[in-house]
C-alpha cells in the first residue's frame, strides 16, 4: 500500500484503506465487519426505558413534564413487520393528550435504535430548551415503538403549531447510535416526508448534540417564520450559522 | 374479461388486473403488508395461471391507476408506441416469456421494443419468470449509456463511487475518493449523498469533485444527489454540476411524497441540457420497491409493478444511470435475502426492457434478515445478469446512509470471476500516468486544490 494511502483512516470513519489478500479483503478485516454487523443487529432490539429517560431529562435538561406513551405496536416484531403501527398512537394513549394552544410539541421516540436516544437525546434538549424561551412547549412526549409520523398525530391532538421529533435512526455498522430531529410543521395526520426537514446522524462523532440544536433551531425558526416546513425550506443559511 | 383459473375443481377469481398481478407476484412482505398479496400458496400458483393467459394487449385497454387520476399513468399511455410493440402484440404473458427465452428474442430485437411495451407488460411478465430466466432475459439487453465515459458495453461492469461522509467533511470525502478511485471506483460517477440538503454544501461537494476529475483527467461524472430543487439552485449559482439526480416513483402521489412532479424533472432536465457538460445522457435516477406504499400512495398496486412504473418516469430522461436500491427501504418491504435478491433480478430485468441502463445497490440495513452472503449472492448473479453499474462504498459500510452496500472490493471481485472491465475511458485512464499521480496524493492535496479554484 502506497504511504499516503496508508493514512487515509485518519480523515474519515468510513473503512477506507482495508487490508487486502489478492482483490478480496484479509481475515481481519472480514471479522471485523461481521462483529459490527452483530452488533448493530443486537442495537435494533434493545428496548427504550421510558422512566429512566424521563428522570434523566428533569435532572440534565431541566423538563418537568413528560407524558409516557406507546404507538399501536405492541412488540418489536409487528413493529418491525407493520411500520403504520408505529404512526399511530395506542387508544390508551391517545385519551393522555389534552388539546391546548401550544408553539412546539416535542416528542422522544425509540424508533430503530433506543441506544441513540439514551446517548444522545438529552443532551440535545439540554441545549435546544434554552434557545426555545420564546416558544409556548406542550409536555414532551416519551414514546416507544414509534416512527416518525407518529409526531402528526401527538402535534395535532396537542393542538401544536409544530412538531419535534427525536428519534432513533437505523443503525449503521460504524454508528448503532444515531439520533434524527424532524420538525414538522402544522402537523397533522396525512402529512408526507416532504412536509418536514431532518437533521440526521446526530451523535458524538457525528453531528453533535450542541451543533445540531442550533441546526434544530434555525429550522424552526424559519418553519415560523415562513409558515412551513418540508423541500420548500432550504437551510443555505446553515453553515453561515455553524460557523459564526 | 375473466380473470379467473380453475385448478381441480376449485375456481380462484380476481377482481381485476390489478388484483391478478398483485396476486401472481412472488411473495414478499410489502405487498402482505398492504393487504394485497395472495392469500396461500396456491392462490398465487392460479393467478400466475390465469396471468400466463392475459393477451398482453389487454394491458393497452385496461389502466390500473385511472388516466384521469395519474400523470404517470398518462406519461404511459401517450409514449406508447404501436409500431415497436407490434412483434409482440398477439403473444399472451405466458407466451412472451417463452419468446423472450427464445433465440428469436435476441438483444437487438429486445432493444427495439422497449417503447412498444408498458411497464405493467413487463412486471407481469416477470412475475412468471425464475430467477434464471430473469438474468437470461436480462442478459441479452444491452443498453449503452455516454457522457464521459461508455457504461454499459458487453464485458464492462462500471461502479458508482459513493464517499459519503456523516457530516459531509471534505477531506473525508476525499479520503473515501481516492481510495475508491485507486482500487479501480467511480467510472459510472463519483455520486455523493449529502447528509443535509441544502445548496452550498451541494455546490461545495460538486466543487470538489470537478477539481479533483480536472486535475487528476479522470473520465468521470459528478453528482451530489440532493433533492432535485437544491441541485437546480445549485446550478444557478454556478455549481459544476454533470448529472441531476432524483429519487423517483412509479405514481403521481408517491412523487408527490417525494416532492417532486414531472414538469419539475423537466425543468431540471432543461437546465443541465443548457448546462452542455455532456450530451444526451445527462440524469441518474435511484428507485426502490416498495417506495410508493410507504408514502400510502400504490392505489392498491403490487410494489413490483409500481416499481417497474417507476422506470416509465425514468426513461422520459434518457439517464446515464438509474439503480434500484433494492434492500434499502426494510423488512416491512423486503423482509429477507431471498427477497431482496429476487427483487434486484426482477428490477434490473425489468428496467432493460423497458430500455433503461439499469444498475443496482445492492444492499440491506441491519433491521432486515440479510447478511454479505446474501449480498454475495445478488452480486454474482447481476454480474452474470449484465448489471451496468454497482455501488463502491468503502468497506461495503456507509457511515452517512446506515447501511449495508457493495465495496470497492466487491466489484473487483465480480469483475475478476466474470472476466469483467471498467468503462474503456476509466480502463484506459488506471493504466495511465494520472492515476499513479494521484497514488502519490493525499486528501489533503485533494481539497486543497479544491477550495483554492473555487472559493466560495
Amino acid at each position: 500500500m502506497p504511504q499516503a494511502l496508508s493514512t487515509l483512516r485518519r480523515y474519515t470513519p468510513a473503512r477506507v484503506a482495508l487490508p487486502s489478500t489478492g482483490v478480496s479483503l484479509a481475515t481481519s478485516e472480514v471479522l471485523a465487519f461481521q462483529l459490527a454487523h452483530a452488533q448493530a443487529r443486537d442495537a435494533v432490539h434493545v428496548p427504550l426505558h421510558l422512566p429512566s429517560l424521563a428522570l434523566r431529562l428533569q435532572q440534565e435538561a431541566g423538563v418537568s413534564q413528560t407524558l409516557q406513551l406507546t404507538t399501536s405496536a405492541p412488540d418489536r416484531a409487528q413493529y418491525l413487520r407493520n411500520p403504520g403501527l408505529g404512526r399511530k398512537l395506542s387508544d390508551a394513549s391517545r385519551t393522555q393528550l389534552v388539546h391546548g394552544s401550544y408553539d412546539l410539541a416535542i416528542i422522544v421516540a425509540d424508533g430503530l435504535s433506543a441506544l441513540a436516544v439514551e446517548r444522545h437525546a438529552v443532551d440535545t434538549l439540554a441545549a435546544l430548551l434554552p434557545m426555545l424561551a420564546e416558544w409556548t412547549l406542550a409536555p414532551i412526549v416519551l414514546l416507544t415503538q414509534a416512527r416518525v409520523a407518529v409526531g402528526d398525530e401527538i402535534g395535532e391532538a396537542l393542538g401544536a403549531k409544530c412538531s419535534l421529533v427525536l428519534i432513533g435512526e437505523r443503525p449503521g455498522l460504524s454508528s448503532a447510535d444515531s439520533l434524527g430531529a424532524y420538525p414538522t410543521w402544522d402537523p397533522r395526520v396525512g402529512k408526507t416526508d416532504a412536509d418536514r426537514n431532518c437533521v440526521s446522524n446526530i451523535r458524538y462523532g457525528g453531528l453533535e448534540p450542541k451543533a445540531a440544536a442550533a441546526k434544530i433551531f434555525w429550522y424552526l425558526q424559519e418553519a415560523k417564520r415562513l409558515g412551513l416546513s418540508g423541500t420548500a425550506l432550504k437551510d443555505g443559511g446553515i453553515v453561515e450559522l455553524l460557523n459564526s | 374479461m375473466q380473470l379467473q383459473h380453475t385448478i381441480g375443481g376449485m375456481t380462484y377469481s380476481f377482481r381485476d388486473l390489478k388484483d391478478l398481478l398483485a396476486k401472481a407476484t412472488p411473495l414478499r412482505s410489502g405487498d402482505e403488508l398492504a393487504g394485497v398479496a395472495a392469500s396461500s400458496a396456491v392462490e398465487r400458483a392460479a393467478a400466475q395461471m390465469a396471468l400466463a393467459d392475459l393477451p398482453l394487449r389487454t394491458f393497452l385497454k385496461e389502466t390500473i391507476v385511472p388516466y384521469e387520476e395519474d400523470e404517470v399513468t398518462r406519461l404511459i399511455a401517450d409514449s406508447h408506441d404501436p409500431a415497436a410493440f407490434a412483434p409482440v402484440s398477439s403473444l399472451t404473458v405466458g407466451g412472451f416469456r417463452d419468446w423472450l427465452l427464445s433465440d428469436e428474442a435476441t438483444g437487438e430485437v429486445l432493444s427495439g421494443l422497449a417503447f412498444g411495451l408498458t411497464p405493467e407488460m413487463v412486471a407481469a411478465v416477470s412475475k412468471l419468470m425464475r430467477v434464471q430466466d430473469l438474468v437470461a432475459a436480462g442478459r441479452k439487453i444491452q443498453v449503452v449509456s455516454r457522457f464521459r465515459t461508455t457504461i454499459g458495453l458487453a464485458g464492462r461492469l462500471s461502479t458508482r463511487l459513493q464517499p459519503n461522509h456523516p457530516t459531509d467533511d471534505v477531506i473525508g470525502i476525499a479520503a473515501s475518493m481516492l481510495d475508491g478511485l485507486l482500487l479501480g471506483s467511480g467510472d459510472a460517477v463519483i455520486g455523493i449523498n449529502p447528509a443535509t440538503d441544502n445548496v452550498e454544501t451541494t455546490a461545495t461537494l460538486l466543487r470538489l469533485i470537478d477539481a479533483v476529475r480536472e486535475r487528476y483527467a479522470i473520465p468521470t461524472q459528478s453528482c451530489v444527489l440532493a433533492h432535485v430543487t437544491t441541485q437546480m439552485a445549485a446550478i444557478e449559482r454556478g455549481a459544476p454540476l454533470d448529472l441531476v439526480f432524483q429519487s423517483i416513483a412509479g405514481t403521481e402521489k408517491a412523487n408527490a411524497s417525494f416532492g417532486i412532479t414531472l414538469a419539475m424533472l423537466d425543468e431540471a432536465h432543461a437546465m443541465a441540457r443548457e448546462l452542455g457538460r455532456g450530451g444526451e445522457n445527462l440524469m441518474y435516477f435511484e428507485t426502490g420497491q416498495g417506495s410508493a406504499l410507504s408514502a400510502d400512495a400504490h392505489h392498491g398496486m403490487d410494489q413490483q409493478t409500481c416499481e417497474a412504473r417507476a422506470y416509465a418516469v425514468a426513461r422520459r430522461y434518457k439517464p446515464l444511470l438509474v439503480n434500484t436500491v433494492v434492500g434499502f427501504i426494510g423488512p416491512e418491504y423486503l423482509y429477507d435475502g431471498k427477497q431482496i435478491l429476487r427483487a434486484g433480478l426482477e428490477d434490473h430485468f425489468c428496467g432493460k426492457l423497458l430500455g433503461l441502463p439499469m444498475g443496482c445497490d445492492v444492499c440491506y440495513t441491519n433491521h432486515a434478515e440479510a447478511d454479505q452472503d446474501d449480498m454475495d449472492t445478488l452480486l454474482t448473479m447481476l454480474g452474470t445478469a449484465g448489471v451496468n453499474y454497482i455501488m463502491g462504498v468503502p468497506g461495503a459500510d456507509d457511515v452517512m446512509l446506515q447501511y449495508q452496500s457493495t465495496s470497492f472490493h466487491d466489484a473487483l471481485y465480480l469483475r475478476q470471476v466474470l472476466g469483467l472491465k471498467p468503462a474503456p475511458e476509466f480502463e484506459a485512464w488506471l493504466a495511465s500516468d494520472h492515476a499513479s499521480r494521484l497514488s502519490e496524493a493525499s486528501p489533503l492535496h485533494l481539497t486543497a486544490g479544491a477550495s483554492a479554484c473555487h472559493k466560495l
